[in-house]
């Protein structure tokens, strides 16, 4: 390794911009900067003079002191032990940090993200023998990572030859040798070469696959406006945009917790360190509701906080992603959430920035709309290459300055994703959470959605969720009549539109993350609770077309239960809904009755 | 070569110095100047290279006679000296005294900048913090930790609701108060004065420590001064084990500061002039706040930010927003109604009263209470806009009662005296007066057992 070093010497220090002289240093490449070691990338090159973006601050380095060039470019460690831990931009351990450094994070360390001392037990894939062919991404046997992730040990993307030896069943560091291939490709032609529990890969590169497919399921996340509203598949693509404090946050957190992924890597990027101290500290106590397994062992954390350097946080989204997307080679369905895409894209401005690169839009560079286009890219359903299918979906929050959805980062990702959840300023303001805009947001997803409804849960969810929107849409119409000639206008029939959008808003769209009964609901309740709100709508409509009285049937009282409904009777237990139906059923019937009686004696 | 002086400054503007011919400075340092007066400046390294090295001056660069200007590289960087007997002092923002006393000595000097905390080192913040302010103990509750900024505008009474709050802020069942580090930056001397008086009337000053930047001292060391404070809280709360409420004010100085100097750097401005940077700027200031395993104290953070034009989204509010755990966002509106303190509670917003109230915390009923009464709220503005439309004449029976509400909830729930100290309890239970002029089927926010037992109208 030491002839791959280049030495060279820093020539100027501009902020984390360091320009540095080191002849044959390559572009990409990993530096070491100064005599305190701190890490950077050579982001580009003019002649011997190479500018290094530092992941650390660079206070106290001088020109003149050394600069070593390290001969590989940004990567990362994937294997085991991964899962229940809290990485920074650049996946150094942040728990080990503090072991390492205390409370505040010093500069220069370097500890390696995967534990080097632990033992994992081993077992080899089965029918493997010395002589069978290998090729990058086949499995070479399983790790129980935790107690429902099965990590399957991969063959390298790019390593292909022939195994010459495959390790027995047995406990391993992660930097034991489990098997030599002939690698028909490697640089020594021919040679052997060993394979570990772990291997390492570039995160600018996205990691290979066999081919990609279309997206079958939804993701299903326990919130109702997503999933029955603007649903998104595994292995799509999604944003939500939003100004400060309307839930962006809230949102991924939910996804997080109750989504049906196998693995959640969550990226706060640029974001407060008390969010991710609430993931740390609560989802050891939650349980998975698909598993039953507690959340912590499916879930993986990267963190560069505001106050952590502005260029780890450029690097951290590509961290993340790739770790995502190792799990997807082993075949699961990943779901990964970065938090917020606009602070990365607010340091690739500031680097660009301080390039001197001519900035096109607010500041930002040329290219910002082509990297937001190449990260997304990156997610997706894939046949892997052991023939497997696995997923990466992918959610980015986004943070407009003012609000405004028409800035670049907002534009551009508007045009890359397939689902939009835009939040609103006044639904959060009247509390109205989560405050997703039916009017803006948008699904690329519902045809496919719609199937998965019909197979799994209800034949009758198209329909219901567009009987809701169209009630929605006629509530904004029927609102700005009022707003200009008062609620005396409407008539009968248009009033018990506006009372059965208020069902759907308070009945079905509001769902607060702190209810404990309502944080999570399954499909199947989240059909019977539409169903339920849409059918007393229906029959409401039908009483009030015959000519009942608004007011009569606005007041009956089962309206204000029907808003609670969703917070009394929890995911198993749907005959409590039934009931309820049964009973508002009854009453209905009453008061059709006694209107017929009514009717008939005048 | 912290000895060696150089008279080799090329070029001043803007409170920036370019030196030519001082090889191997380093990046960050501090910097000695003495003009041809005799007098000393400070200044901070911001560009090093073999050939030229940029000094940011914090007293500025005016009259300086760059012949006769000298420049020394101390090799150490912005850091101040700490003792138990800051308490009770005051101090500039490079930390010098500004009392007359003499300045502090001390074997601890921590560097300004501070690093940053490590997230897996936190703890969540979630103790509640009795302000006895209705409209953010009820709706926007403030735990131990938190950075709650006040969103305010020119002539607003913020000053006035901060000194409210250092004067009654304490936990729940517990009367240790907390240790103050006052933060003023390019405030008017009127101002300071307020703070000064208000908190030696009050008896706390003991507990205090002032960082004071006044409107006509240097704009360029307001930079530093919400970062000395800072140093200073951190070592209140991490060693000596104190609860430390900073009080910041005002935020949007110190942000212009940054602009200025910004601008004379040449930076590439992306909203208003103000320069890309400006987020991580500010966060690096506000995520010093927090909890930290197994330490005892703790800093709680409220900036004062006001909103050039009232407007929310000007750059400043708007990325203080998108850091801090919320914002208490005042109302001219209400102001101009004679409202104290004039809390528009529909902006506002408390993060981290999640975790901090509900049965063991507070009461039980009072997350679902703040929920129905911002519901209720919402409800009742939609009504006023529709009044003044068509009149309130014109409005249902139902209508009006919302009308009604949000006349009291302004007057009584968000109004009160500058002197009154209202227990969580009182606060909760004001909110029920008020809710229960509304029959229970319209509370569908409350559960069913809330209306039974705290709901005062009849069945
Ligand atoms: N689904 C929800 N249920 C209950 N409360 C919610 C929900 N969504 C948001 N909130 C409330 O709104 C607050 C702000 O939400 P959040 O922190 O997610 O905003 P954000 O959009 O991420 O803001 P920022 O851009 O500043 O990070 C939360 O602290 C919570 O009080
Ligand atoms: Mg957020």
């Amino acid at each position: 390794m030491s002839d791959s070093r280049r030495s060279g010497v820093i020539r100027d220090i501009n902020g984390p911009i360091v320009t540095i002289e080191a002849p044959g240093i390559r572009s990409g490449e990993q530096v070491r900067i100064g005599e305190a070691g701190l890490l950077g990338e050579v982001i580009s090159l003019k002649g011997e003079q190479a500018v290094v973006q530092t992941y650390e601050s660079t206070d106290g380095v001088r020109p003149g002191e050394p600069a070593v060039g390290l001969g590989w470019p940004l990567s990362v460690e994937l294997g085991p032990g991964l899962l229940g831990g809290i990485f920074d931009g650049i996946q150094r351990p942040l728990e080990q940090i503090a072991l390492a450094s205390g409370d505040y994070i010093r500069r220069g360390l370097s500890i390696p993200a995967l534990d080097r001392s632990r033992l994992w037990a081993f077992e080899p894939s089965p029918g493997l023998e010395p002589g069978t062919p290998l090729a990058g991404g086949m499995v070479l046997g399983t790790v129980q990572e935790t107690a429902t992730i099965l990590h399957r040990i991969l063959v390298p993307p790019g390593v292909e030859g022939e195994l010459l030896e495959l390790a027995p069943a047995g406990e391993y560091e992660i930097e034991a040798t489990i098997a030599q291939v002939r690698d028909a490709r490697g640089p020594g032609r021919d040679e052997s070469r060993r394979l570990y529990l772990y291997h390492r890969w570039p995160v600018r590169r996205p990691r290979p696959y066999s081919q990609r497919d279309d997206g079958v399921a939804p993701l299903i996340t326990g919130q109702r406006v997503i999933d029955s509203f603007f649903p998104l598949l595994k292995g799509g693509k999604g944003a939500v945009p939003g100004p400060f404090g309307a839930g962006k946050t809230m949102v991924q957190q939910q996804i997080a917790r109750w989504s049906n992924a196998d693995i959640v890597i969550y990226v706060g990027c640029g974001e407060r360190g008390n969010e991710l101290v609430d993931v740390l500290e609560s989802f050891p106590q939650l349980d998975d509701p698909h598993t039953g397994r507690k959340l912590m062992e499916r879930t993986l954390l990267v963190a560069n906080t505001s106050n952590m350097p502005v260029v780890a946080r450029e690097a951290s989204i590509y961290v993340g992603i790739t770790m995502a997307e190792y799990y997807r080679d082993m075949g699961y369905d990943v779901v990964m959430l970065a938090d917020s895409t606009s602070r990365w894209a607010e340091a690739l401005r500031e680097v660009s920035g301080r390039l001197g690169q001519m900035p096109v839009e607010e500041g930002y560079p040329a290219y910002l709309a082509s990297r937001l286009a190449a990260f997304y890219e990156r997610a997706g359903r894939v046949e892997t290459c052991a023939s497997a299918s696995g997923s990466v979906t992918l959610i980015g929050a986004v943070s407009p300055p003012g609000g405004d959805f028409s800035e670049p980062v907002t534009s551009h990702t508007k045009d890359i994703i397939e689902t939009f959840w835009a939040l609103s300023k006044e639904l959060a303001d009247a509390r109205h959470y989560p405050s997703i805009d039916w009017d803006t947001s948008f699904s690329g997803h519902v045809p496919t959605a719609a199937q998965w409804w019909a197979d799994e849960v209800d034949h009758g969810w198209a329909a219901r969720r567009a009987q809701a929107l169209k009630l929605l849409s006629r509530d904004a119409e029927l609102s700005r009549i009022v707003n200009l000639v008062g609620p005396e206008a409407l008539s009968d029939v248009q009033r018990w539109e506006l009372e059965g959008a208020a069902l759907v808003k308070e009945g079905i769209l509001q769902q607060s993350a702190l209810d404990e009964v309502d944080t999570f609901c399954s499909p199947p309740r989240q059909f019977a609770l539409l169903d339920l709100v849409l059918w007393i709508y229906d029959q409401g409509a039908e009483l009030v077309g015959r000519g009942v009285p608004v007011r009569e049937v606005q007041s009956l009282p089962f309206l204000a239960r029907v808003r609670r409904l969703k917070s009394i009777y929890g995911n198993d237990q749907l005959e409590g809904i039934r009931h309820f139906r049964a009973e508002v059923g009854q009453a209905l019937d009453g008061l059709r009755l006694e209107y017929d009686q009514g009717e008939a004696s005048r | 070569m912290s000895i060696k002086e150089y008279r080799t400054a090329a070029e001043a503007r803007g409170g920036l110095l370019v030196l030519k011919g001082t090889p191997g400075v380093a990046f960050g340092d501090r910097v000695r100047i003495t003009d041809h007066t005799g007098g000393v400046r400070n200044g901070q390294v911001i560009r090093t290279a073999d050939d030229e090295v940029l000094v940011l001056v914090f007293e500025g660069t005016d009259d300086l006679d760059l012949a006769e200007t000298w420049v020394r590289f101390l090799d150490e960087p912005m850091e101040i000296a700490l003792s138990p007997e800051i308490l009770g002092r005051e101090f500039n923002g490079l930390g010098e005294p500004r009392d007359g006393r003499p300045p502090i000595l001390s074997n601890i000097r921590r560097a300004i900048a501070g690093s940053a905390i490590n997230p897996a080192a936190r703890t969540y913040p979630r103790e509640f913090i009795q302000t006895g302010i209705s409209a953010i103990d009820g709706l926007n509750s403030l735990v131990r930790g938190q950075k709650l900024p006040i969103f305010s505008g020119s002539g607003l009474p913020h000053n006035r609701l901060a000194a409210q709050i250092v004067r009654q802020a304490r936990l729940k069942g517990e009367d240790t108060s907390f240790s103050v580090v006052f933060a003023a930056m390019g405030v008017s001397y009127t101002d300071a004065r307020f703070f000064r008086d208000e908190l030696a009337s009050s008896g706390v000053l003991r507990n205090v420590v002032m960082f004071i930047n006044l409107a006509d001292d240097p704009p360029v060391e307001r930079l530093l001064l919400p970062r000395t404070a800072l140093t200073a809280a951190e070592y209140l709360a991490f060693d000596l084990d104190r609860h430390v409420l900073v009080v910041m004010t005002d935020m949007t100085y110190y942000a212009e500061a940054l602009r200025e100097v910004a601008t004379a750097k040449g930076d590439v401005p992306a909203r208003k002039g103000y320069p890309g940077y400006l987020y991580s700027d500010l966060a690096e200031i506000y995520e010093r706040c927090g909890r930290i395993h197994e330490r005892h104290g703790s800093i709680t953070m409220m900036p004062v930010v006001s909103m050039p034009s009232d407007d929310i989204t000007h750059p400043i509010p708007d990325l203080t927003g998108y850091i801090t755990e919320g914002q208490i966002v005042l109302s001219r509106d209400l102001h101009n109604r004679g409202i104290y303190p004039p809390v528009h509670v529909s902006p506002s917003l408390s993060r981290l009263m999640k975790d901090g109230i509900g049965k063991d915390d507070t009461r039980e009923d009072h997350p679902r209470v703040a929920a129905q009464l911002y519901a209720l709220y919402a409800r009742a503005q939609e009504t006023r806009n529709l009044a003044s439309i068509i009149g309130a004449d014109e409005l249902s029976e139902r209508d009006r009662r919302y009308l009604h509400f949000a006349d009291a909830f302004d007057a009584r729930f968000v109004g009160q005296g500058e002197d009154e100290d209202r227990s969580i309890e009182a606060t909760l239970n004001l909110a029920w007066e008020l809710i229960s002029q509304f029959p229970r089927e319209a509370l569908t926010r409350l559960s069913e057992t809330d209306l039974a037992k705290y709901h005062q109208g009849e069945d």
